[in-house]
């Protein structure tokens, strides 16, 4: 890792795609001036999503977990970055929408819940992984029904009927749907205030992005006529770059990240490509944080580790 | 009576929902030649949406998420195939999946004699999936009555309309005669038909009952739809779309099952609408549904007993 970061840490091209890397559009030391409880609580953000992500892991090898679940594990800082910077949107996710459901506030107990198919769940055991929605505690997420990209139109019209802010969360997969495309545009013509944000795993399934196609979806939203941008997930370039698009919706932003599961379910196909929690917690460390982030990371594993305890779950499922 | 037709009234309920309810009309090429057959007013509220057919009802159930109880306009129920994603995947599914309804008022215009994709009726599909009310008002009334339906529930509404509708300014009252031999019920554009084949089956000694069919979903076996079938004893569901697993097959067994009765159904051939005749294969006709119902009463009148359960004794 620290070979390939000497490599790239020179690349910080933001407009075009010169190769998947996590530095690619990255700012360097841009970290340095946030304030130290902002890059904690990012991470506090990324450590409820990996540790949350890590107990469905083992649920579902316990057999606790039946029902298909996507994992939001390896792409939790696009998640802890944007609910940072724009907390009040509404949103339209996507299937992996657990990072963004906890990112944004969402009760981790009801997303639990309704993993397990409980009545007490986030659409009381009826939807499941792919659909959280959330409709309480000053949030606004509508679910996804697993049509990728469908959530496009959707907030695009939810935006036209209510001009709140929206965030649509999609992958490089959606991004290739024809009706992704038109929605965008209809909101470039109504200067609807959406924030477009493409989570780019580099895979629909196991297949890449070069293999799919030889286009850019940031030149296809530029030729749209809004502004767009690419960085990988660096959680403070996220933040910054949010901040930058923001001021002047429709936006987009492709953002290269790693699944390190499989598309669904709790299987792995050898290591990610790059591991942005170990690398923020690295960065940490530089800004002299390693301490408290421990101490944030320690408190977070042992929160949600009681939340997924295996026999309190098996006594509550009766099985 | 007066002379206020279906257009009339669709124009009146739009204007109405989008200057005083904060409503919006979405579709394609809405404010083009004719305002969608002289149905849409020159009002703030509508959008224009661009060609994009897929998107667009998904921007519509958008809309429909937030509160705006959108009218949807498909300019032709073809169409809908396209637009239909979102409406069956999101907006018939979200308030059963989550609790939060996409209330959208899809106005979906059905057609005859204008080729493969412009002249289909196809309230049949959405019947077929959950979460959608289905309707198909052929007068002013009973457009009033599915508006007002509609701003009372919160369930996604499809309005199966037609353009041979759109100029009706009369009500049209079921006819229940003494000593039926058969009770045809009618849909859509087929109504306008059934009257003229109740005549000339009359003229033949054979005495009908005709019954109009608005309510396609949720179907709901009133007094009004049962007691004809139950006294005549015979049924014909006529239809504008295709009888194979359609809403005239459909309703044909519904009723069947539940009276004891033979009802048949009668849509549109197994085959292409094609743009001239004699292969525009169009809604039944008079003369069709005369031959059809003639046939019911045929010779051999224990055959329509089959799939019942028991022999129906039409004699």
């Amino acid at each position: 890792m620290a070979n390939l970061l000497a490599k790239n840490r020179e690349t910080g091209p933001t407009e075009e795609v010169l190769g998947r890397s996590p530095f690619l559009g990255v700012i360097s030391d841009l970290s340095q001036s946030f304030h130290p409880n902002t890059s904690l609580s990012l991470f506090r953000r990324m450590c409820l999503i990996r540790y949350f992500e890590l107990g469905i892991v083992k649920a579902a090898r316990d057999g606790l977990i039946t029902y298909p679940v996507y994992l939001s594990l390896g792409q939790e800082a696009i998640g802890a970055a944007l609910s940072t910077v724009i907390p009040h949107y509404m949103i339209f996710a996507q299937h992996r929408c657990h990072g963004i459901y906890l990112a944004f506030g969402g009760d981790p107990v009801r997303l639990r819940d309704e993993l397990l198919g409980l009545p007490s769940g986030t659409s009381g055991g009826r939807a499941g992984s792919n659909c959280i929605q959330c409709h309480e505690e000053n949030i606004t997420m509508f679910g996804h029904h697993g049509l990728i990209g469908e959530n496009v139109p959707l907030g695009v019209g939810a935006a036209l009927g209510s001009n709140r802010p929206t965030a649509c969360f999609f992958g490089d997969g959606a991004a290739e749907e024809d009706y992704v495309f038109a929605a965008m545009g209809f909101a470039t013509t109504h200067k609807l205030p959406v924030l477009f944000v493409c989570e780019d795993n580099n895979l629909s399934i196991l297949t890449t992005v070069d293999r799919r196609r030889t286009w850019s979806m940031t030149k296809v939203a530029k030729a749209l006529g809004m502004e767009a941008l690419e960085t990988a997930d660096d959680p403070w370039t996220i933040i910054h770059r949010t901040q930058e698009l923001t001021r002047n919706l429709p936006a987009f932003l492709n953002i290269h990240t790693c699944r390190a599961h499989w598309h669904v379910g709790v299987g792995q196909d050898g290591l990610p490509e790059w591991d942005r929690f170990e690398l923020v917690r690295e960065q940490l460390g530089r800004l002299g944080l390693a301490e408290k982030a421990l101490k944030t990371e320690d408190e977070i594993q042992k929160s949600v580790g009681e939340l997924w305890d295996s026999e309190r779950l098996r006594t509550r499922l009766g099985r | 009576m007066g002379f206020r037709t279906v257009a009339d009234t669709i124009r009146e309920i739009t204007r109405a929902h989008l200057t005083e309810n904060d409503g919006l009309l979405l579709g394609q090429s809405i404010t083009a030649v004719g305002w969608v057959n002289h149905t849409v007013p020159d009002c703030p509220g509508i959008v224009e949406l661009p060609m994009s057919d897929v998107a667009g009802a998904g921007i519509a159930v958008g809309a429909a998420l937030v509160g705006r109880r959108p009218i949807f306009v498909v300019r032709f129920q073809d169409f809908l195939i396209l637009n239909g994603s979102p409406l069956i995947f999101y907006a018939a599914k979200t308030k059963e999946l989550h609790g939060k309804s996409a209330p959208i008022f899809v106005r979906a215009i059905g057609a005859e004699g204008i080729g493969p994709v412009h002249s289909g009726v196809l309230h049949s599909l959405f019947m077929h999936f959950p979460g959608f009310r289905v309707v198909s008002p052929m007068t002013p009334g009973e457009y009033e009555e599915v508006w007002k339906a509609f701003m009372e529930n919160d369930d996604p509404m499809i309005v199966s309309e037609h353009r041979a509708s759109f100029s009706n300014s009369e009500e049209m009252g079921d006819l229940l005669v003494e000593g039926a031999d058969i009770t045809l019920y009618a849909i859509s554009s087929p109504r306008f038909e059934v009257a003229k084949a109740a005549q000339m089956l009359e003229a033949e000694g054979i005495r009908c009952n005709v019954v109009h069919l608005l309510w396609l979903k949720p179907f709901v076996l009133t007094d009004r739809i049962t007691v004809p079938l139950n006294r005549s004893r015979l049924g014909l569901i006529i239809d504008a779309g295709y009888e194979i697993a359609g809403a005239s097959q459909s309703i044909a067994y519904t009723l069947g099952r539940a009276t004891g009765h033979p009802v048949n159904a009668l849509g549109l051939y197994d085959r292409t609408k094609c743009l001239c005749p004699p292969l525009q294969n169009k809604a039944p006709e008079a003369q069709r549904i005369f031959e059809a119902a003639k046939g019911m009463l045929g010779e051999n009148k224990r055959c329509w007993s089959i799939g019942y359960g028991k022999e129906a004794s039409l004699g």
